[in-house]
């Protein structure tokens, strides 16, 4: 049935580069919760070498380091949902987490894996884009281990695919501290609250100064291939005074900048609607604030 | 032949070993493997709950679990709440108000229930109401099951 050869447990963050750089076809494996189905219902081949990376210390934990809050890749969204500087910083994120599936799901799946999974439902993608998240991704090419960093936003190529090349490994996510003033709202709509895959989700964030939202991001998840960024959306947003006008006009931009599909969960009018709809509601919200 | 891996971990308080294959799941090895069959199979995809074990003091999906990382940790099922008085009370609680009826979802309720009144001894009804989101019950209608658990939320304060 499973074609795997070997299965090794780095203890640590550079053997594990090592073993992707020497090994070639690995599959990494973190909590779990997407690779078990997904390799149990033959919609994914786990390959020659199964990789556990969940005793890798360097994986783990929330910190502050300067002004970044840096959350490690195997850190679990019930980590994440429970943590003070999280939830101080970056409630929007916490929110999603509390948001996503159930408790039992949240306890054994982590932040690397569901970014790596990159599905564009997604739920901690949305906050994490309009948040200017960046992932970390780690390599040893050359007997030297290689960190670079890329803008979540520009991670995701397709369901299921990335920038990741096949030798890094996803080591965790930065976010910079939101400044004074900032405001962020996620919105997900499902058709139960929990255990859903999201029809579609949405992110707004910036700062809001005297009734003007500059710094304007803006986030889809579930309407594309990826989680991607309105850039139109954001475009309609940006330094403007939110009242009831603008609010109109700009929702009206978001609702003619998705190119959802019809699918068994929803038809893309129906998406392209609640896109409208949502972000008319979250933008009243701020407003009111 | 799909490849195979000895592990050893602690299971209800006693430690052992086992050879699982690489791929296989935690609730594959605690039934099939072990012999354990209180744990139970009811979707294989993480909807039901049925198989819901603990893992190092976090409540979590077996059948989601690749068997192989049970290695080094600390494993509880069903079987092990036997010796543990919290659980004694839970289980009473499940009989008074009748929160069992063909039982297959109770064991991984009361193991979901057992992690939530350790995070939350005294969870009111929507606290358990929103804890028990990933066990599913087909006979209930999970009213009596949260009035058993929020009995022994009280009794415990
Ligand atoms: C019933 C059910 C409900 C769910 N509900 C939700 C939901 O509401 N919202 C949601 O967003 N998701 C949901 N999911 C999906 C899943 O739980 C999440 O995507 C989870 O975060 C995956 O994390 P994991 O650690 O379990 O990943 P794994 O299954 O271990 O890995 C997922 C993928 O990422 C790769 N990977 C993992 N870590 C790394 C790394 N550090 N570097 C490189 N590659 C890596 C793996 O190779 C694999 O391809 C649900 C799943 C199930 C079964
Ligand atoms: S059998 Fe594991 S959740 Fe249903
Ligand atoms: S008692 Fe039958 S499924 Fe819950």
């Amino acid at each position: 049935m499973t074609g795997i050869e070997r299965y090794v447990v780095p203890a640590s963050l550079e053997q594990a580069v090592e073993c992707l750089q020497q090994l070639g076809e690995v599959t990494i494996l973190a909590g779990g919760t997407d690779l078990m189905p997904q390799s149990q219902a033959g919609r994914l081949k786990i390959k020659r070498t199964l990789m556990n990376i969940r005793r890798i210390p360097e994986l783990k934990g929330i910190a502050l380091d300067g002004d970044v809050i840096r959350i490690g890749a195997l850190t679990t969204i019930s980590e994440i949902m429970r943590n003070d500087l999280v939830k101080k910083h970056l409630p929007v994120l916490a929110e999603a987490c509390d948001h996503f599936a159930s408790d039992q799901i949240r306890n054994a799946g982590t932040l690397g894996g569901n970014i790596c999974n990159a599905s564009p439902a997604g739920d901690t993608l949305v906050p994490l884009i309009v948040l200017d998240a960046e992932v970390e991704l780690a390599s040893k090419p050359d007997g030297k281990v290689y960190q670079r960093t890329m803008p979540l936003a520009e991670y995701f190529v397709g369901p299921g695919k990335t920038r990741r090349a096949p030798a890094e490994l996803l080591t965790g996510v930065r976010i910079p501290l939101p400044p004074a003033g900032h405001v962020a709202r996620f919105f997900k709509f499902g058709t139960r609250p929990a255990l859903d895959i999201s029809a579609i989700s949405i992110g707004i964030a910036g700062i809001l100064n005297q009734g003007v939202m500059t710094n304007v991001r803006v986030a889809f998840g579930a309407v594309a291939p990826t989680p991607v960024r309105a850039l139109h959306t954001e475009e309609a947003l940006e330094g403007k005074r939110l009242d009831a006008a603008t609010i109109e006009s700009v929702a009206n931009v978001a609702r003619d900048e998705v190119k959802p599909i019809d699918d068994i969960r929803a038809t893309a009018w129906y998406r392209k609607e609640m896109i409208h709809n949502m972000t008319k509601r979250m933008l009243d919200h701020v407003a009111q604030a | 032949m799909s490849l195979k891996h000895d592990i050893e971990f602690t299971l209800n308080g006693v430690k052992r070993r086992a050879t699982v294959g690489v791929g296989m799941t935690t609730l594959d090895m605690l039934r099939d493997v072990i012999g354990l069959s209180g744990t139970k199979y009811g979707c294989g995809e993480g909807e039901c709950g049925a198989c819901t074990i603990v893992v190092d003091g976090a409540s979590l999906n077996s059948c989601l679990m690749f068997a192989v990382d049970c290695h080094g940790r600390n494993v509880t099922t069903i079987e092990g709440l036997a010796s543990d008085a919290k659980a004694d009370a839970l289980r009473d609680a499940f009989v008074l108000h009748g929160a069992v009826q063909c039982g297959f979802c109770t064991p991984g309720m009361m193991m979901q229930a057992s992690h939530l009144l350790a995070c939350h001894p005294d969870a009111d009804a929507d606290t358990i109401k929103r804890g028990i989101e990933g066990n599913l019950c087909r006979c209930t209608g999970y009213k009596k099951i949260v009035d058993a658990i929020a009995s022994v939320g009280e009794t415990a304060k």
